[in-house]
C-alpha cells in the first residue's frame, strides 16, 4: 500500500506543479535580489536575504525562510486535505476498504506519502536555490560560510561546508517535523469530511488563527502551546553555537499534536462508515 | 455464502436497514429488488464492512463481519454504488495499482490478470487514455473488471448495469451467468425488474429498510391456474366454459382451469380459434407491486 501511495503521489502532475511554484517564490527573489543589489534593511525582509548578496551558499536557507511560513504550509494542508477525502471524492476509498486495505494501513500509508512529499518539496526548494543563489550571487562554497550578522549574535563566524551541510539538514528535519504538524490537522478533518477543500481550509484556518495570536500579546499566555508559534525556530540552527531551546521546544510541541491528531484522525476513521 | 440475522441499521430515527435476514446460498444468482431508498446500498455497504451494523449479525462465506471481514475480502468481488477510479490515471494503471494496494496480488502475473478482466469485460482494446475521458458505461465495466481482479468466490454488485446500454446490459448479464456456472455466487441489486427477471434464480424484495419478500423465481412465478386465451369469438368461449371465465377483455379471456393442456383441447374440439393461449404467470412486476408500497423518492404534499 506504500508504493501504491508513493507512485500514486509521484503520478501526479500537481506534485510536480506545487513544488515548481514552491521552487519559483525564492527564484523571483534571487533575481530581483541580484539585479537590483539592494538587501532588505536590517531587521526586515526575509532572514538572510541580506547575508545572501555576499554569499550565495546561503541562498537555501533564505529560500526556506521565505517558503516557510505561507508556501509550504498550505500546499501541504492541501494534500494532506485530499488524503482521504480526495479518495472518498472519486469513490476509490470504498474500492481500497474492500480490496482490503486495512483502515489503519491506509491511513499510515497516506501520512508516508505526505512525509515523502514534504521531503521532496523541500529537495527541491534546496537544490534550485543553492543552485540560483551561487550562479546569481557567486560564492565559494568549498571556503566555507560566514554566518551573518542579522542572524547570528556573533557575526563573522565561519563555518565549514560539512557544518553548512549539517544545519541545512537540522532544517530539513526540524521543517519536516513542522509540516507534520499541520498534515496532522489536514489529515484529521480529511477523515471528519468527505470534502478535501473543506478539510484543507480547516487546516489552514486552524494556522492562520494560531499565527494571528502568536502575535497577540493578550494571547501571550498560550502562545507557547500554538502550533505555529516555533516554526521559525530553525533559524537558530544558523547562529553560532546553535540555540537549542526554541528547536527543541517547537519539535516537541509538534510531537504532541501530531499524536494527539493522529490518534484523532485514527479513531475516527476506524469507526466510520463510508457512506460515498 | 451470506446470511444476516435481524440486520439493523439506524442513522438517527431513520432505519435506513431493519431487521433484515438475507439468505444467499452458494451457487444463486440472487437478485435484491427495491425501491430508490429502499435500503439496498446501506445493506451491501454493511456486507462488506463498509457500514457498521447498529443491530445484527452478518456472515459471509463463513466469517463474521465486520471481525474477520477481512479474511473474507480477498475472495469477494465488489460494485458499490457506482465505479471509483483516478480520473487522471488509465483504466489499466487503476487496476494495477488497486491490485497492488492489497494482500495476494502477486506483481509477476499482474500484467496479465489484469489484461484477463478487462478482455472479459469488453475493454481489451483501451489505450493510455485516462478515464477522466470514458464513457459512463466504459467505466461501469471498468469497475466491473476490478470486482473480478481477484477471481472472487462471490461477487457483490450494487446496480452493475448503470449507464450501459441494452447491448452492455445484455453483455454482462451473459458474463455473470457464464462466471455463476464456473461456479461464482452472484448476488446483485437493482431497482430495475427486468435485469433481475432475466439474470437471477433467487430474489429478494426490499421496501422501506425491510426485506418483505425472499424466494426462489421459480416458486414465486409458479402458474397461477388461470390461463390467458385470445380469441376472435369471446362469446363463443364465454357460452363453452361457462361459470370458468374470470375476465373478458375484449378478444382476451382470462379462464380458471387446471390444466392449460386439457383446456386447449376442449376448445380445439368445439371448433373455436384461438390466437393466444398461455398459462398465466405473474410478472415479476406484480410480485413486487404486490409486496412493495410506495415509492420512497415521492414526496407527497402534506
Amino acid at each position: 500500500m506504500i508504493t501504491v501511495e508513493l507512485a500514486k503521489l509521484f503520478r501526479r502532475p500537481r506534485t510536480y506543479l506545487i513544488a515548481a511554484l514552491l521552487c519559483a517564490l525564492p527564484l523571483i527573489v534571487a533575481v530581483f535580489l541580484a539585479t537590483t543589489r539592494i538587501p532588505p534593511p536590517p531587521g526586515q525582509g526575509g532572514a538572510f536575504l541580506s547575508a545572501v548578496l555576499s554569499n550565495g551558499a546561503l541562498f537555501p536557507a533564505a529560500a526556506m525562510a521565505l517558503v516557510m511560513p505561507i508556501f509550504l504550509p498550505v500546499s501541504v494542508a492541501v494534500l494532506a486535505g485530499d488524503s482521504i477525502a480526495g479518495e472518498a471524492a472519486t469513490g476509490t476509498l470504498r474500492y481500497l476498504l474492500i480490496r482490503p486495505v486495512g483502515r489503519t494501513r491506509l491511513l499510515v500509508a497516506k501520512l508516508i506519502a505526505l512525509i515523502a512529499f514534504v521531503l521532496f518539496a523541500i529537495g527541491a526548494v534546496l537544490i534550485t536555490s543553492l543552485a540560483a543563489g551561487l550562479t546569481l550571487f557567486g560564492g565559494e562554497p568549498s571556503a566555507g560560510v560566514t554566518l551573518p550578522a542579522d542572524v547570528t549574535s556573533l557575526s563573522g563566524v565561519t563555518i565549514t561546508p560539512a557544518g553548512l551541510m549539517l544545519r541545512l539538514l537540522g532544517t530539513v528535519a526540524y521543517i519536516t517535523v513542522s509540516m507534520l504538524g499541520v498534515a496532522a490537522i489536514a489529515l484529521f478533518l480529511s477523515t471528519v469530511t468527505d470534502s478535501a477543500l473543506g478539510a484543507a481550509m480547516g487546516a489552514l484556518s486552524v494556522l492562520v488563527t494560531s499565527q494571528v495570536l502568536a502575535t497577540l500579546d493578550a494571547a501571550a499566555a498560550i502562545r507557547p502551546y500554538l502550533p505555529t508559534r516555533y516554526w521559525l525556530a530553525w533559524i537558530d540552527f544558523f547562529r553560532e553555537p546553535i540555540l537549542w531551546r526554541d528547536i527543541e521546544r517547537g519539535a516537541g510541541i509538534q510531537v504532541v499534536y501530531l499524536v494527539v491528531l493522529l490518534g484523532a484522525a485514527w479513531a475516527n476513521f476506524m469507526t466510520r462508515d463510508i457512506t460515498n | 455464502m451470506i446470511r444476516t440475522t435481524d440486520l439493523t441499521k439506524r442513522y438517527g430515527r431513520i432505519h435506513a436497514v431493519d431487521g433484515v435476514d438475507l439468505e444467499v446460498r452458494e451457487g444463486d444468482r440472487y437478485g435484491l429488488l427495491g425501491p430508490n431508498g429502499s435500503g439496498k446500498t446501506t445493506l451491501v455497504r454493511m456486507l462488506l464492512g463498509l457500514v457498521f451494523a447498529t443491530r445484527g449479525e452478518i456472515e459471509v462465506l463463513g466469517s463474521p463481519v465486520p471481525r474477520r471481514v477481512k479474511e473474507i475480502l480477498p475472495s469477494v468481488g465488489a460494485l458499490v454504488e457506482g465505479p471509483g477510479a483516478y480520473p487522471h490515471l488509465s483504466g489499466r494503471t487503476n487496476l494495477s495499482l488497486l491490485d497492488a494496494a492489497g494482500p495476494g496480488g502477486g506483481r509477476r502475473d499482474r500484467r496479465a490478470r489484469v489484461g484477463e478482466v478487462l478482455e472479459r469485460v469488453g475493454l481489451a482494446g483501451i489505450d493510455r487514455r485516462p478515464v477522466r475521458a470514458y464513457s459512463l458505461g466504459m467505466r461501469q465495466r471498468l469497475g466491473l473488471a476490478a470486482a473480478l481482479l481477484r477471481r472472487p468466490r462471490l461477487l457483490i454488485l450494487d446496480e452493475p448495469t448503470n449507464g450501459l446500454d441494452p447491448r452492455g446490459i445484455r453483455e454482462i448479464r451473459e458474463l455473470l451467468i457464464e462466471l455463476n456456472e464456473q461456479g461464482t455466487t452472484v448476488f446483485l441489486s437493482s431497482h430495475l425488474l427486468g435485469e433481475i427477471e432475466a439474470l437471477c434464480t433467487r430474489v429478494g424484495v426490499m421496501d422501506r429498510g425491510r426485506l418483505v419478500l425472499q424466494d426462489d423465481l421459480a416458486t414465486l412465478r409458479a402458474p397461477t391456474g388461470r390461463v390467458l386465451v385470445g380469441t376472435p369469438d369471446p362469446e363463443r368461449v364465454v357460452a363453452l366454459l361457462d361459470g370458468k371465465v374470470e375476465a373478458v377483455q375484449g378478444h382476451l379471456l382470462t379462464v380458471r382451469h387446471a390444466d392449460p393442456a386439457d383446456l386447449n383441447a376442449e376448445l380445439v374440439r368445439a371448433g373455436i380459434r384461438i390466437t393466444e393461449f398461455a398459462g398465466e404467470r405473474r410478472s415479476l412486476e406484480q410480485i413486487v407491486l404486490a409486496a412493495t408500497t410506495t415509492s420512497s423518492d415521492r414526496v407527497e404534499a402534506p
